[in-house]
């Protein structure tokens, strides 16, 4: 009989669903149904039982062709890459658990490593941001329960984290937020009409490249100082009157994506938002967040925060100091700047997201991938490492967008013989041990 | 003063980070010495002197000594970094965090800087001859202390995020400044002779900025206040004085709002 499995986490989006349900099969080896999650979530459960799955490591031969090998054999040729290169770049781990990091970072102590997670091409210039001039947030159960003013500024929920919206952005009915939709006022800022905009209440069309000007008028706005006609092509009324609008909520709340992270300014666009949120807290409370996008990147950001005080491009080369510089310590930029001997890749696809130059670069170097799936990367690499799904396969904590850590469930088995994140690092970690005690670097 | 010389005999295999290049840690050193201080490369841990042909002793102190280095630089991070006093002359480019956190003496580059050079300087002269990247006297990352003191002279260009936290001292381009230049500023002066292209003084609190050629696009939180006649690097004209950023918090003094200013030439 197939058996349903109850409140299992999603590990997809950074919203990280937590009421999902799937029915597996009798030998607990294939799901058969996903229930409650998005098409894209549902779609990461349905990777599961994709037939032609690789369940070995496999290396890249003379030829270019790949041949099967041990986990012993590829673990043993890691650990020589590493303990061998001067400087590693370590990049990945948004899609792992928050155990199988700290094991990396160990191995990266070791061997000299950067470790670097996908921040880096994504929320990265959030974080420097938040280095900059803090930030105050907050939990989404308190945006689903308070929040009657929230703007989505640069981002498409609709699209990218598809059941936010439902859960904590717009829809939901919560404690003090009893009419739903209806008590919320929605404003979405962005140079497009987008899904998330049909939803909006106010829609802001600012001219691409203009949100740290906007976000400036806002700010001179609430202030009462005077502003000029027009601002990245929105009217000043139209800055004075959503201002107004926004200082008479309870509970205000600022989401934002790629639109302002990535665009002209990066960084200071996102400083220049905190900041906005600092002063609305003059006069009503106001949060901000930003809508990280796979699983566990937070996580990432967490256990590295934690452990040397920098979430991303953590520089570990010098083995005795932690360092941490965004245009130094970057993978593209080490990458682009052949800064780093080899590469070692998890639970990530940077062949599909880092610029040409960089996986250029990337490809003339001795480069392991470790994921559960064959993709841009393991297509540049020496050796390719399958593991376990994690979320899926094997259990592990993750950190929600809003910093909430949450531990994900194992639901199927993983096929026979593969090896999680957690053991096959445990097991490259054993190997820089031995070879360093012979006398490796 | 005593002259180190130091010739570039190898290029680096990934970045070389010099940090011990500066006349602070050469100080009282022969050159046999300063040839087996150390220099890094990730976990690989080498001598100066594996990379430079090191001639001459250095002086007894910092102040008397001065350092010349030629060949190409292009792969050498930390050059004059935290140097406190003496001379350092480079005849190439050089790598990021030149002269960063230097509080005294001189340096001069006859070539181009990259990145984060010049971070958090507290005093000294700093001359880059040609064009400088981004972060030239900005704050270290995460800290809110940019360049504090001394004078730093670029000829050519600069990249984006000049003088970030800009808290003191005086910052020279000669050529022209891409986006963000005295963002979060609270102090010091800046001085860019040719255009900058936006974002110049967003979210500053105090300071002034002087910008001779054209600003693409001004930031709305700055109001026309007056024209004034000034001198500014030897040079006589009539500017028009804005204050802002009006939408930062600004400090009181005297009960009178303190205003970041921005010049710009008639
Ligand atoms: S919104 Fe995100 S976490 Fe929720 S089901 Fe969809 S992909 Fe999964």
């Amino acid at each position: 009989m197939p058996k349903v499995v109850t409140d299992i986490i999603c590990p997809f989006c950074g919203t990280l669903c937590d009421d999902i349900e799937c029915t597996v099969s009798d030998d607990n080896k294939t799901i058969l149904s996903v229930k409650n999650a998005c098409a894209i979530g549902a779609e990461k459960f349905n990777h599961q039982k994709l037939p032609g799955r690789v369940t070995r490591p496999r290396m890249r031969q003379a030829d270019g062709s790949f041949k099967e090998v041990s986990y012993d054999e590829a673990i043993d040729w890691t650990a020589k890459m590493l303990v061998a290169s001067k400087k590693t770049l370590m990049y990945g781990w948004a899609s792992t658990s928050c155990q199988a990091m700290s094991i990396g970072h160990e191995i990266a102590e070791k061997v000299g490593g950067i470790v670097d997670n996908c921040a880096t091409v994504c929320h990265g210039s959030s974080l420097i941001a938040i280095e900059d001039v803090g930030v105050p947030s907050c939990t989404l159960g308190e945006v689903k329960n308070r929040a009657d003013r929230v703007i989505f500024w640069g981002c498409n929920p609709a699209h990218a984290h598809p059941r936010h919206m439902s859960r904590y952005s717009i829809f939901p009915r919560g404690f003090f937020t009893v009419k739903g939709h209806k008590g919320r006022k929605i404003y979405v800022v962005d140079c497009r009409y987008t899904d998330t905009a049909k939803c909006a209440d106010t829609f802001i069309q600012v001219q691409q490249g203009y949100d740290y000007e906007l976000l400036n008028a806002f700010r001179t706005a609430a202030r009462g100082e005077s502003l000029p006609d027009t601002v990245g092509g929105v009217p000043k009324e139209k800055i004075y009157e959503v201002v107004a609008e926004l200082k008479e909520g309870r509970f205000g709340i600022i989401f934002f994506g790629m639109g302002l992270t990535h665009t002209m300014g990066r960084n200071h666009n996102i400083d220049i938002a905190i900041n906005l949120t600092r002063d609305m807290n003059d006069f009503t409370k106001f949060s901000i967040m930003a809508m990280r996008g796979h699983w566990n990147v937070t996580g990432s950001g967490q256990v590295l925060g934690w452990q040397y005080g920098f979430p991303y491009a953590v520089d570990l080369s010098r083995r005795d100091q932690a360092r941490h510089q965004t245009g130094e310590t970057t993978s593209v930029d080490l990458l682009v700047r052949n800064e780093v001997e080899a590469c070692f890749y998890i639970a990530t696809d940077p062949g599909a997201h880092f610029p040409v130059d960089a996986m250029i670069s990337s490809s003339k170097k001795p480069t392991v991938t470790v994921d559960p799936h064959i993709n841009c990367t393991t297509e540049i690499s020496d050796i390719h490492i399958p593991v376990a799904m994690v979320g899926v396969e094997t259990g592990g904590c993750a950190y929600r967008m809003d910093n909430v850590p949450i531990e994900t469930r194992k639901v199927v088995d993983a096929p026979e013989g593969m090896l999680t994140d957690e053991e096959l690092l445990t097991r490259i970690n054993k190997r820089v041990d031995e070879l360093m005690a012979a006398g490796g670097a | 003063m005593n002259t180190v010389t130091m010739n570039v005999n190898k290029i680096p295999e990934l970045y070389f980070e010099c940090e011990n290049v500066n006349p602070d840690t050469f100080a009282g050193k022969k050159a046999a010495e300063i040839a087996a201080l150390k220099g890094y490369q990730g976990k690989k841990i080498s001598t100066l002197g594996e990379y430079f042909t090191i001639t001459g002793d250095a002086g007894a102190t910092a102040a008397d000594t001065k350092i010349v280095i030629n060949g190409d630089c292009t792969k050498m991070k930390y050059i004059g970094a935290k140097m406190s006093a003496g001379e350092v002359v480079v005849n190439s480019s050089t790598d990021m965090y030149t002269g960063s956190w230097m509080t005294g003496g001189k340096l001069l580059i006859k070539g181009n800087v990259h990145s984060f050079c010049g971070l958090a300087m507290k005093g000294g002269e700093f001359t880059v001859e040609g064009n400088a990247g981004n972060y030239l006297g900005a704050a270290y990352r995460g800290d809110w202390r940019g360049m504090s003191g001394g004078v730093l002279r670029v000829k050519g260009n600069a990249g984006s995020d000049v003088a970030t936290f800009m808290i003191g001292g005086e910052l020279i381009v000669e050529g022209d400044v891409d986006i963000h230049i005295g963002t979060h500023m609270e102090g010091g002066k800046i001085i860019v002779k040719g255009n900058a292209n936006r974002r110049v003084g967003g979210q500053m609190v105090k300071g002034e900025i002087y910008v001779f050629g054209n600003i693409n696009v001004m930031m709305p939180g700055y109001k026309y206040k007056d024209e004034v006649d000034l001198e500014v690097d030897g040079t006589k004209a009539k500017f028009i004085e804005y204050i802002g950023d009006l939408g930062e918090r600004h400090p009181k003094k005297k009960g009178e709002m303190v205003y970041g200013k921005l010049y710009m030439k008639k």
